[in-house]
């Protein structure tokens, strides 16, 4: 069956001030969405709160991922389900490389599994990201770099997508995975994501812009406004909102 | 462990002259060596003992150091090759050692010099042979360029009282070339006082390994350290020290580098161990276009307290000083860095840089880091750089919403803190072992 992210009326606050106020939504296996909005309507901090950040405090509402409940659980124990953040920021980590970075989240990955798992042996490892980064179109000199340091924002944005490949996770998101990036960056990382997009993999888009669902195509999108998902609807909506921008969006929330 | 109460007193050396006469006697040493010591002892005897008053001790109380406890000259009795850690001695590169010498409490229980290495003329001999076989060297070069036994009371008791010691004597334009290694044990409850003396002649080269250790016990030890590293015209000399003492041991050093013209100096320091150590570094720039790195790294935990004292001084035109020393800190522990860079008037075209950079693992521990410069020639270019930052909650997030648990996040990040400086240290083996230490402290409450 496929794996769900079921997002239940969730409230956040970031320092006493609230700033998701009753989100809903569900992702599957499989399925394509894309979240969209101006900035400070909350999406990044939906972005973070999935995945555990401790200065998120969840104060109503529930994250069910696969039928458990998520907010019990450590970044890392969410990881091992099979949920995946893409960083719109991704820290630079001096002195670990790329390569060392992956290895030793597969084998927690592994670990998390198996308790006795000994690790990836090194010449399997070699061959996996070998693999995943000719698939992303990333040279291979890439791994031995220190983990985003100096790495220029295209190259932060592939790494992230590249992580992504090599985790394989059930429901990824990609918070603003497009910002920062010109237009051939922009078709090198949505062409990495559309190469991993498939029947067992959900993806949740955020996005500021419509320019990269041009690139990726999604099945559903919402438009959040002030900590809530105010309108949902298919592709179309993204065009609509590129068409007429936000305001008959906040018009129509005003009324009802 | 039992904590006991510390008597903070006045401090009194427990020994008197009879006990360096006996210590020379016990070593079988020729007259011109007790006379060296005897005087050393006077010297010491007129030296105040160093406290909080005095600036480079501002930051470094020792009146938790009880003497009476901690000052203990006893024969060592019966040691052996076999009271040693094995992994201490292994071979560093493959299975080839140029040079192995290991202590054991001060005595030597082991050593040897590659038969190549031996007919190029290269001296690598414990200090009590050398004494007997290269005297005119000794009486030459020991205690009178690098370090002098008026630099302060440590290195004046240190002179009256040395215990064992290495000779790395490189002769002209000799290229020693598999890694010298020595080792020093002491698992026992006497002080030991080790000096190490490099001489690189003109034209020569070689690469040095120099490690401490002893496990932690109850008792306060003492121990006295000297370091000199002569390293003369187009020379290139690659020290690495690493000392691991218990964290009983009191540890008091000082060191210094000079290099002559267009020579180099590669030195990095690993200070692990200790419950309190303060050690005085200093690299001389003597020649035209010399060279000198200094890197260092230092992991403390619980209630050490780790003091360096490090100086670059340029003293002639075109010299080149790059210190970099990183340090993480766990527990209640204490590191306090003070860097000078000093340049001498007509000491043109120095390059000079420094950087220390510490990791707080816990809001209990402390560092103070302290760079200067004093500059007297105006066509130079120095810089420094001192940060004393905490683990990053975004970099763990990061790391554990890929899977990776809080402890290994943690793990990852200090070992990419120390990773530039880890590189600096030219033995894969040695490396690892360094990590493994350090991994065991990540590891131990704090």
């Amino acid at each position: 069956m496929a794996a769900a992210l079921e997002i239940r009326n969730l409230h956040v606050s970031v320092d006493n001030q609230p700033i998701l106020k009753g989100v809903n939504l569900t992702v599957k296996q499989g399925e394509i969405h894309a979240l969209m909005g101006p900035n400070g309507s909350g999406k990044s901090t939906l972005a973070y709160t999935l995945m555990g950040h401790p200065a998120y405090e969840v104060t109503a509402g529930q994250i069910i991922f696969d039928g458990i409940d998520l907010l019990e659980l450590e970044p890392d124990e969410r990881s091992h389900l099979g949920l995946f953040l893409a960083f719109q920021y991704p820290v630079a980590i001096p002195g670990v490389t790329l390569a060392n970075f992956l290895r030793q989240a597969i084998n927690a990955h592994r670990r998390a599994k198996n308790p006795d798992d000994k690790g990836i042996p090194i010449p399997e490892f070699r061959r996996l990201l070998k693999e995943k980064m000719d698939l992303l179109k990333i040279d291979h000199s890439f791994a031995g770099r220190y983990l985003n340091e100096g790495f220029s924002g295209g190259e932060k944005k592939r790494a992230e997508i590249l992580q992504l490949a090599t985790l394989e996770p059930k429901i990824a998101v990609l918070d603003e995975t497009d910002s920062g990036l010109d237009i051939d960056a922009l078709r090198i990382v949505a062409e990495g994501v559309n190469a991993l997009i498939g029947p067992d993999l959900g993806v949740l888009i955020i996005t500021h812009y419509q320019r990269i669902l041009n690139y990726i195509q999604p099945q559903f999108v919402h438009i959040m406004l002030d900590g809530r998902i105010v309108e949902s609807g298919g592709a179309d909506l993204a065009l609509r909102l590129e068409e007429h921008g936000y305001d008959w969006v906040r018009e129509k929330a005003n009324e009802s | 462990m039992v904590r006991r109460r510390v008597e903070l007193k006045e401090a009194t050396v427990p020994l008197t002259r009879e006990d360096v006469v006996a210590l020379s006697e016990r070593l079988n040493e020729p007259d011109w060596l007790r006379e060296k010591r005897l005087a050393a002892w006077e010297l010491a005897e007129s030296i105040p003992m160093p406290t909080t008053r005095d600036e480079p001790w501002r930051r470094t109380d020792i009146r938790s150091l009880n003497w009476d406890e901690a000052m203990h000259l006893a024969d060592a009795g019966d040691v052996s090759l076999g009271d040693v850690p094995a992994e201490l001695y292994r071979p560093l590169i493959g299975d080839r050692q140029g040079g192995l010498l290991v202590f054991a409490n001060g005595k030597l229980v082991h050593s040897e010099l590659a038969d190549e290495i031996a007919d190029q003329g290269v001296i690598f001999a414990d200090l009590a042979t050398a004494a007997m076989e290269y005297p005119e060297l000794l009486q030459r070069l020991m205690m009178t360029e690098a370090v002098l036994p008026d630099e302060g009371k440590f290195a004046a008791l240190h002179a009256a009282l040395w215990t064992h010691g290495v000779l790395v004597y490189v002769p002209r334009n000799v290229h020693v070339e598999y890694p010298l290694h020595s080792v020093e044990y002491a698992p026992g409850l006497q002080m030991t006082a080790t000096h190490v003396l490099v001489v690189l002649e003109e034209g020569a080269s070689a690469t040095y390994l120099h490690e401490s250790a002893s496990p932690t016990q109850e008792h306060q030890i003492l121990h006295l350290g000297a370091t000199e590293l002569l390293v003369r015209d187009n020379a290139d000399l690659r020290y690495v020290a690493l000392q691991n003492w218990g964290e009983n041991v009191y540890n008091f050093g000082h060191q210094r580098g000079r290099v002559g013209r267009d020579g180099k100096l590669d030195w990095v320091v690993g200070e692990m161990g200790c419950r309190l150590g303060k050690v005085f570094q200093t690299l001389e720039l003597d020649g035209d276009g010399s060279w000198g790195r200094m890197s260092g790294l230092y992991f403390v935990h619980g209630r050490q307290h780790l003091d360096l004292d490090t100086q670059q001084n340029h003293h002639a035109l075109r010299t080149t000083s790059d210190l970099l020393f990183k340090g993480a800190l766990k527990g209640h522990s204490r590191v306090v860095w003070q860097g000078m860079i000093v340049v001498d008037p007509g000491a043109q075209q120095t390059d000079g840089f420094q950087a220390n950079r510490n990791l707080l693992l816990d809001r209990h521990s402390r560092a103070d880091s302290i760079p200067g410069l004093e500059i007297q020639a105006n066509d130079v270019r120095c810089t420094h750089a001192a940060t004393v930052g905490r683990l990053d909650d975004n970099e763990i997030f990061y790391l554990m919403s890929r899977g990776i648990s809080r402890e290994e996040a943690t793990k990852l990040i200090v070992q990419g803190f120390f990773d530039p400086v880890m590189q600096r240290i030219p033995f894969e083996e040695v490396r690892e072992r360094l990590w493994a230490s350090i991994e065991s402290k990540l590891d131990a409450p704090s």
